[in-house]
């Protein structure tokens, strides 16, 4: 019964709603009521206004004195002081970044009636170039807030005094000092450093979400890329407050307590510029990346990436011209390749692959193979070939690395399922970051299984796309085949393999010295983790790229060398040549072969390890294994190269000594 | 045919008649009277740049447009639209909680590609209207257990703003819940025992609140502690509203204004540009100015022809209330500081068009009122 009325009634409701009808119990006393409720509330807000009235009256009759003076005979602004931003130095102390003050000279376009006209003038009194203008008019694009932007840095004293003369002339525009970052070394290490620059909108929420806007209210620039962005709140400091009593025109006319600033900490790096230096040198014109570490404490050496950039460009505003040409440049010269370059590893994959072989028990270091100069699946008419027609004959793992024969590594990728190989590789760091202590690293590509099937789960794709092939692994099996990985984890790998297996994340920055106590914090850097191989499995490995070395692909490269090192040659296959023969001369320079090259020294006591890559450099035997040369002589025995590192022409692809 | 003769003067006047059929005209001169004083104020603020004023005369644009559109919905239109409006706000919220993009440490904003958008803008408008079609609903029978389910109602979407986190805005959006549910009835007993162990809960919801939540408070009684922060803005704005005395420094002339002493002085801080310039007497004239705003409204809600009309129509003038004393009770500093915006005087697009579709939904009320005098 009860029901039945509930579900009438909302019949009844239903119908009221649709048609807007009227339907009151008792329509007069629910008004009534309703304006008595409204009655109530117009009572509130009278007293609430009244309440906001009586608080007028009290600020400004009764308290209207007290705060005249405050505004207008004892004017106090309340002016941030900016913290000077912590010194980056080298591992032995070299000056890599350090700020200076110097004066600048602004415009508040907010308080200028005609500003091209207000550039004019000035450029009557202090040299005003095209460039400044052209920045100052990208600056007056980019900022949003009614903020003062500078129109020329790094007055002379004298330009200071001109424009102080005529002040008067220009309304809304200031000398100011102002805090200026210098990379003395220019090029050299920029990716390492990274620069900072102004503080842009996407910059001011990383501030806040440090909650530590109030401590950037004095600063104009912030760390962007590199060391410069990763370790920003260790640079930054801490900003000071100044109480200033101010005259009617807004000047400071003295000073009434003051928080001193705080420094920011120093840097210490692991680089060696002087090492930097000279292996930036040796790539001559040539593109690439280098990254070098001290194995036994994963410290980052050399970080080159070619061509580079001069970071003091960005500091105060890049200006458009410069900036285009940096951006456009088919050289990539902004591109951060030891970390976010990912290139196919070609044979410079092969000691790690041989690794996991002998770690695994799948082959023994002296199980030999027959070579016959390529490699077929059963029930298949393609070849995959070796470089050296008609083979190398019969092969053991040692003499596979060294004279790199591609055809062991067929066998071997034939026998051993890719998930396997994902697993073994993956431990030495592929397939992933390696955890360098500066952002954006990227993980290369390690495949697998997996890793085929997300990468072509896209609806254009169809399930044979998905599958994984033998034939995809045999390609794998000499780094080719979707495989690729950055400079930084074949050096990270290497280096592991140089320190006994045991291995460290890779690093820039050394220690931290407090600005104020100088006390010097160095960063502990446990071994991240250690390999789980035999000593006698990885003694295999290491005399085989001595003999790499010695009398293999890369003995032309160091021939003479006054220390033994080991290493590996990679030739890195830009785009496939459909079973045609790759014919160097023929291809076009942006398509040719990366060069790579990976190795340590001395072979006994490692005390540096490092990947070398060439980009279009053709072989790494030719381009790629010099460069290391000359950075293992100046590192190992002080010699200064006198030039680039040369190019080995001579040999061909298919002679024994330069395939790779 | 009569059209092709019709003069050009009665062409525009039809138009205009269609154009001002529904307009309300004290309601719409008097938000007239406060947009213009926003204007006058915010080119002092704005340093007599124009900019500001063209981007603030492109959004009242669009504002009087909505104003306008709402104005002109049948009458039905408005109640139909709440569930689903509702719906799609708290949809939007719990979005937003999932995939929304963190500013200044906040979840609040949805990334629609071109525009970012914060849903909390659209609970604004949709919880009182949902509230009001609920008890239109249920109308007639209407028991304490609607009220539970009205809290209910309310407390999802605050919850969700709050934990976003807004509590300034959470708070609003409860308010706004809470006069639908006052003006529907809500038993005096009960709004007593809200008060009550609202004040005895202090303690208790000050362990949850975050840590900026915390220094606005402690800043509120204390604005010394934080003179780069928080502290800042009340110190200066209470320096400007009083330096300002009885008749003001002036028109253009507020020196605290002026030499860049006044944080937010487009947006949220504009009253005490406003102060400092036209001091007591314009203080005094602009709060005359809301008053009638708010008169006038509840005149509208008075006169409303159905429940759901004056409930709606009941819960926008008390939100504008509420925006205005809230704001004005922040920068004179009986009122710990919030980001609510001056209505129709502070600098800011998203707020304008908020207001005006206010307006519309009074002037909606206004022009399907009962005709019979009761």
């Amino acid at each position: 019964m009860r029901q039945r009325r509930l579900f009438s009634r909302r019949r009844r409701g239903v119908e009221s709603l649709s048609f807007g009808a009227q339907e009151l119990r008792n329509p007069e006393r629910e008004l009534q009521r309703f304006r008595g409720r409204l009655a109530v509330a117009a009572a509130f807000v009278l007293v609430a206004f009244a309440a906001l009235v009586g608080r007028f009256v009290y600020l400004q009759v009764a308290k209207h004195d007290h705060y005249r003076t405050l505004a207008e005979t004892n004017r106090i602004a309340i002016v941030p002081i900016a913290p000077n931003r912590g010194v980056i130095t080298d591992r032995n102390g070299v000056v890599l970044a350090q700020s200076y003050s110097a004066y600048t000279l602004e415009i508040q376009p907010s308080r200028t009636k005609n500003v091209d006209a207000t550039i004019d003038a000035l450029a009557g009194i202090v040299e005003v170039t095209a460039r400044d203008r052209k920045r100052f008019r990208k600056l007056m694009e980019e900022s949003k807030n009614f903020e003062s932007l500078p129109i020329r840095t790094r007055l002379s004293d004298e330009e200071v005094a001109r424009f102080a003369a005529n002040r008067y002339r220009f309304p809304g525009v200031e000398i100011k000092a102002r805090l200026f970052r210098h990379y003395p070394f220019g090029e050299v290490a920029s990716h390492a450093i990274g620069y900072i620059s102004r503080i842009h909108d996407r910059d001011l929420s990383r501030i806040a979400a440090w909650d530590e806007t109030a401590d950037y209210k004095g600063t104009d620039t912030i760390g962007k890329v590199g060391v410069e962005l990763s370790y920003e709140r260790e640079l930054h400091g801490t900003t000071g407050v100044e109480e200033v009593e101010v005259d009617a025109a807004g000047r400071a006319v003295r000073t009434l307590s003051r928080t001193s600033p705080v420094p920011g900490n120093n840097l210490r790096l692991s680089i060696d510029i002087a090492l930097q230096a000279a292996a930036e040198a040796a790539f001559g014109m040539r593109r690439g990346a280098l990254v070098a570490i001290e194995p036994a404490t994963g410290d980052v050496l050399a970080f080159v990436s070619k061509p580079g950039y001069d970071p003091n460009l960005f500091v105060d505003g890049i200006d458009p011209t410069s900036w285009q040409e940096l951006n456009e440049s088919p050289d990539k010269p902004l591109l951060n390749r030891p970390m976010r370059g990912a290139y196919p590893p070609g044979s410079t994959i092969k000691p790690f692959l041989a690794l996991g072989a002998l770690a695994s028990g799948r082959r023994a270091p002296t199980q030999a193979y027959a070579d016959p100069g390529f490699f077929q699946l059963p029930g298949s008419s393609h070849r995959f070939r070796d470089d050296k027609k008609g083979g190398h004959g019969m092969v053991d793992l040692t003499r596979a690395i060294v004279v790199s024969c591609d055809t062991y590594f067929y066998l071997l990728a034939n026998e051993t399922d890719i998930d396997d190989t994902h697993r073994f590789m993956s431990t030495l760091g592929f397939g992933k970051p390696t955890g360098f202590d500066i952002e954006g690293e990227l993980p290369g590509i390690l495949p697998s299984r997996d890793w085929k099937r997300q990468r072509f789960a896209g609806k254009q794709y169809r399930e044979e796309h998905r599958k994984w092939y033998l034939g995809d692994s045999i390609s794998a099996g000499i780094g080719q085949c979707y495989t690729a990985f950055t400079p930084a984890q074949l050096a990270h790998a290497i280096a592991t393999i140089a320190n006994d297996g045991v291995a460290f994340k890779p690093h820039l920055v050394k220690s931290i010295e407090d600005a104020r106590t100088r006390e010097v914090r160095v960063l502990e850097r446990e071994p991240a983790y250690a390999l789980n191989v035999k000593r006698e499995h990885l003694d295999v490995i290491r005399n085989a790229l001595v003999q790499v070395n010695r009398e293999g692909t890369s003995a032309t490269a160091f021939k003479g060398a006054g220390y033994v090192s080991g290493g590996k040659t990679g030739t890195a296959q830009v785009f496939s040549l459909k079973g045609e023969e790759y014919r160097e001369h023929k291809v076009d320079e942006r398509l040719r072969d990366h060069a790579w090259y990976v190795a340590y020294a001395p072979a006994d006591k490692p005390a540096i390890a490092l990947a070398v890559l060439v980009e279009n450099g053709g072989f790494g035997a030719q381009a790629a294994a010099p460069i290391a040369r000359q950075v293992f002589d100046y590192y190992l025995l002080g010699l200064k190269a006198a030039g680039p590192a040369p190019l080995f022409g001579g040999p061909t692809p298919d002679a024994e000594d330069a395939s790779d | 045919m009569a059209t092709a003769t019709l003069p050009i003067g009665d062409l525009l006047g039809r138009l205009w008649e269609l154009l001002v059929r529904r307009v309300d005209p004290p309601l719409f001169a008097i938000t007239l009277a406060l947009v213009g004083a926003g204007f006058v104020t915010l080119f002092s603020a704005a340093d007599q740049s124009v900019a500001r004023l063209t981007n603030q005369a492109v959004s009242l644009g669009v504002a009087l447009t909505a104003m306008w559109v709402i104005a002109n919905l049948p009458p039905q239109m408005l109640s139909r639209a709440a569930l689903p409006l509702y719906a799609t706000a708290t949809l939007l919220l719990v979005a937003v909680a999932l995939f929304g993009i963190v500013v200044n440490g906040s979840r609040r904003w949805l990334d629609l590609g071109v525009i970012r958008f914060q849903p909390s803008e659209l609970m604004k408008i949709a919880l009182p209207l949902m509230l009001a079609w609920y008890f239109q609903w249920r109308e007639g029978r209407i028991g304490w257990q609607d009220f539970v389910l009205a809290a209910v109602l309310i407390a999802v979407p605050a919850w969700l703003v709050k934990r976003q986190p807004d509590l300034g805005t959470a708070l609003l959006l409860s308010a706004s819940g809470f006069y639908v549910l006052f003006l529907a009835g809500l038993s005096w007993r009960v709004i007593v025992g809200l008060v009550a162990s609202g004040a005895a809960a202090g303690p208790f919801l000050w362990s949850h609140l975050h840590d900026y939540q915390r220094q606005r408070i402690l800043t509120f009684i204390d604005p010394s502690t934080d003179p780069l922060g928080a502290g800042y803005h009340t110190t200066q704005a209470s320096i400007a509203i009083g330096s300002g005395g009885v008749v003001g420094k002036g028109w253009l002339n507020g020196t605290q204004t002026h030499l860049d002493f006044l944080p937010d002085k487009h947006t949220d801080f504009i009253f005490a540009v406003f102060g400092e310039e036209f001091g007591l007497i314009g203080n005094v004239l602009l709060v005359a100015v809301y008053l009638a705003l708010i008169g006038r409204a509840m005149i509208i809600t008075s006169n409303a022809s159905t429940l759901f009309a004056r409930l709606a129509a009941g819960a926008v003038t008390l939100m504008l209330f509420t925006y205005a004393f809230v704001n004005m009770g922040m920068v004179s500093g009986i009122l710990p500081v919030v980001g609510v915006p001056l209505p129709f005087v502070s600098y800011g697009g998203t707020a304008l068009v908020s207001l005006f579709i206010g307006i519309g939904i009074l002037m909606n009320v206004q022009a399907n009122r009962k005709l019979v005098a009761s």
